[in-house]
């Protein structure tokens, strides 16, 4: 969120209240700030895709694992050790298992920044003032300017709410 | 609600593993942030002291690994028939440790055990202190170090392959994996306080600096989207993988054909030894630092108790391998197998060894069926020290004695370690504390985020209990 309005309240049970309000109200484009995760909200939002791209990225690198082996030493320069199978399924095991852990591992960390939009060192949110308590114990909640039903009424609605305060962040003045 | 109010509905409840709850004072979330980030900003009086004293033995560890990578490694104690001897107990030794930091970030988290939130940063941290100390040992003792990555599996001009039928290449792709979750799973749960400790920071350098590092985290309700859920699979990812580290560990040993390793009891011995000298390492860096840094609000007498009974639990895991090893040799009917365990171990010369063992690791942490001493700092932190020692003492008598007395007893040989690996071995140890020191200087060593969370968890399940009651009443 680049531009629009955010409050500022004091504890979680006061912003899940007002969030509730703003939906029942017909607001789309919301969004929240708080130093903690809130159950309550991350509900309602679309469930992540970061564990579904892990399962992929570690079925991916337990398939190239074990691959990988069979092609060096079954393949490319079999040695055969005590006329065991040359493709000796139990001990390529644990560098397979290692190798899906590791590729799940990487892209679950990476996919989940991506998709969170980090790193990102620098954000229009933290122009203002007061908002570095976000990550301390206050609770922002945010209005998109894109949203269908944004206006300057906001502030009056959220103050309503119990909001300390309510600003207007960048776009047009 | 204001917020000073907020935590007034304060979790003073028990716990239901029994004992103390798991936070005690009743504080805003400001006063909490502010007391638990304090540590980064003030001054410490001792800390020069105590880095000056592990970075001066870090350069003497680097003086020792200096001269071997120089002189090669016959300057360690170890030969034939004893080829495997300090290195490998240190790195079994060290490996272990680290895995109580991946049990309780990892399994706990999985488990919901409440007691794991105050103490898991400090543990993970342990663990990542660990596996540099371990991955030193088994890399020295490639002789020529600047060939590791031989290993590798990478198209040569030598047209062949590494042989990853052998254990060896298994361990390099475990404790590699290891280190590099660990690292990740650590990181992503620091984001939150690093951005906490951005914003908090009196110096412009200093909210820079944790600036960088928190990667620009909000704490905007997409990132806990995806963290929440990413940390929780990171959890289910890490409890296998720290299972199967240690079992990978334990066949460099059981795959071997040598009386005293081939057993496949190994691997889940190993995980009950490797989770036990762990968390004897945790409450060992604990318990002082929860006296230093007056931290017996969050690290409370029950965090103690609960990890006593971990010690007492797998204590007796490992003892129960220490019966079964000996009935196994028996039982086979195999004479160097019944020679090994039932003749050399408690009556050879290293005799000593094997009953310091017994001591250390069976007897020393019964004291732990008694609340006093399990509750009690000084107390356990003896026993911890105990158990430290008998898990070293352990790998050095399962290596040793196995190997000291060949199948041919014309080369049976009595092994003695040299200064160099004494060195080295308490140069790891104070690299090790070094690390820890400049960890816990320059990042929030308790999980502030999630303190809050399972503080305002809590405070919902009391309030909703007590509304439950009134119905009740009603």
């Amino acid at each position: 969120m680049r531009s629009g309005i955010l409050a500022e309240f004091d504890s979680a049970d006061a912003l899940v209240r007002a969030y509730d309000r703003l939906q029942h109200a017909g607001y789309t484009r919301l969004a929240s700030w708080t130093p903690y995760p809130l159950r309550a909200l991350v509900k309602r939002l679309p469930e992540s895709m970061v564990p579904w791209i892990m399962l992929g990225a570690g079925l991916f690198g337990g398939g190239f694992g074990y691959l990988l082996q069979w092609w060096c030493n079954a393949r490319d320069y079999p040695i055969n050790v005590g006329g065991r199978p040359l493709n000796s399924a139990p001990a390529f095991i644990p560098i397979t298992f290692e190798s899906a852990v590791l590729a799940a591992s990487l892209a679950g960390f990476f996919v989940a920044l991506g998709f969170s939009g980090l790193p990102r060192l620098h954000h229009p949110v933290f122009e203002i003032e007061g908002f570095e308590r976000a990550t301390v114990d206050r609770f922002w909640i945010g209005i998109d300017e894109t949203d269908p039903r944004y206006s300057e009424e906001l502030h009056r609605e959220l103050a309503q709410m119990g909001a300390l305060r309510s600003v207007r962040l960048g776009g047009a003045r | 609600m204001t917020v000073a109010e907020a935590p007034a509905l304060e979790l003073l409840r028990e716990e239901p593993t029994g004992g103390e709850p798991v936070l005690l004072r009743r504080e805003s979330d400001l006063a909490m942030t502010e007391r638990l980030l304090s540590p980064l900003w003030v001054r410490w009086p001792w800390y020069k002291y105590a880095i000056g004293l592990t970075g001066l033995g870090t350069v003497v560890l680097a003086f020792a690994v200096t001269y071997t990578v120089i002189t090669g490694i016959g300057l360690w104690g170890n030969n034939i028939p004893v080829a495997w001897a300090f290195a490998i107990i240190n790195f079994v030794w060290w490996i272990g440790i680290g895995h109580a930091g991946t049990f309780i970030s990892a399994i706990l988290l999985l488990l919901e055990v409440h007691w794991r939130t105050s103490i898991n940063r400090f543990a993970e941290a342990m663990t990542l202190f660990a596996i540099i100390q371990a991955g030193l040992f088994p890399l020295l003792h490639l002789g020529r170090p600047w060939f590791f990555y031989w290993l590798i599996p990478y198209p040569s001009e030598m047209g062949i392959w590494p042989q990853f039928r052998s254990s060896l290449p298994w361990d390099v792709v475990a404790v590699t994996t290891y280190f590099t979750v660990s690292l990740l799973f650590w990181y992503m749960g620091l984001l939150p306080d690093l951005a906490t400790a951005r914003d908090r920071a009196p110096m412009l350098w200093q909210r820079r600096l944790y600036g960088i590092f928190a990667l620009g985290w909000r704490g905007e309700n997409t990132h806990w989207r995806h963290y929440r859920i990413t940390y929780l699979v990171f959890g289910g990812l890490a409890t296998p993988l720290v299972l199967s580290v240690h079992t990978n560990v334990s066949f460099d040993f059981a795959i071997a054909q040598l009386p005293g390793w081939h057993s496949a009891i190994f691997p889940p011995y190993f995980v009950a030894g490797a989770i036990y000298s762990g968390f004897a390492m945790v409450l060992q860096l604990m318990i002082p630092a929860r006296a230093i840094f007056k931290l017996h609000d969050v690290v409370t007498k029950n965090h103690l108790d609960n990890m006593a009974k971990m010690l007492l639990v797998t204590g007796w895991v490992v003892t129960y391998t220490y019966l079964v090893e000996p009935f196994l040799a028996w039982y086979s009917g195999n004479q160097y197998e019944e020679y090994v365990q039932l003749v050399d171990r408690p009556l050879g010369p290293y005799a000593w060894v094997f009953w310091g063992v017994i001591f250390c690791n069976c007897i020393s942490v019964q004291a732990l069926w008694s609340k006093r001493w399990r509750t009690s700092p000084v107390l356990l932190f003896l026993v911890c020290c105990f158990v430290q020692l008998g898990m070293w003492s352990e790998r050095f008598m399962l290596i040793i004695t196995s190997l000291h007395r060949d199948f041919l007893p014309s080369s049976w040989r009595i092994y003695t370690p040299s200064w160099i690996d004494w060195t080295i071995l308490g140069g790891t140890c104070c690299f090790f504390l070094f690390l820890f020191l400049l960890f816990l200087r320059f990042v929030p060593f308790i999980p502030i985020a999630e303190l809050k969370e399972l503080r305002h968890e809590l405070a919902r399940s009391e309030s909703l209990e007590r509304a439950e009651r009134v119905v009740r009443l009603a």
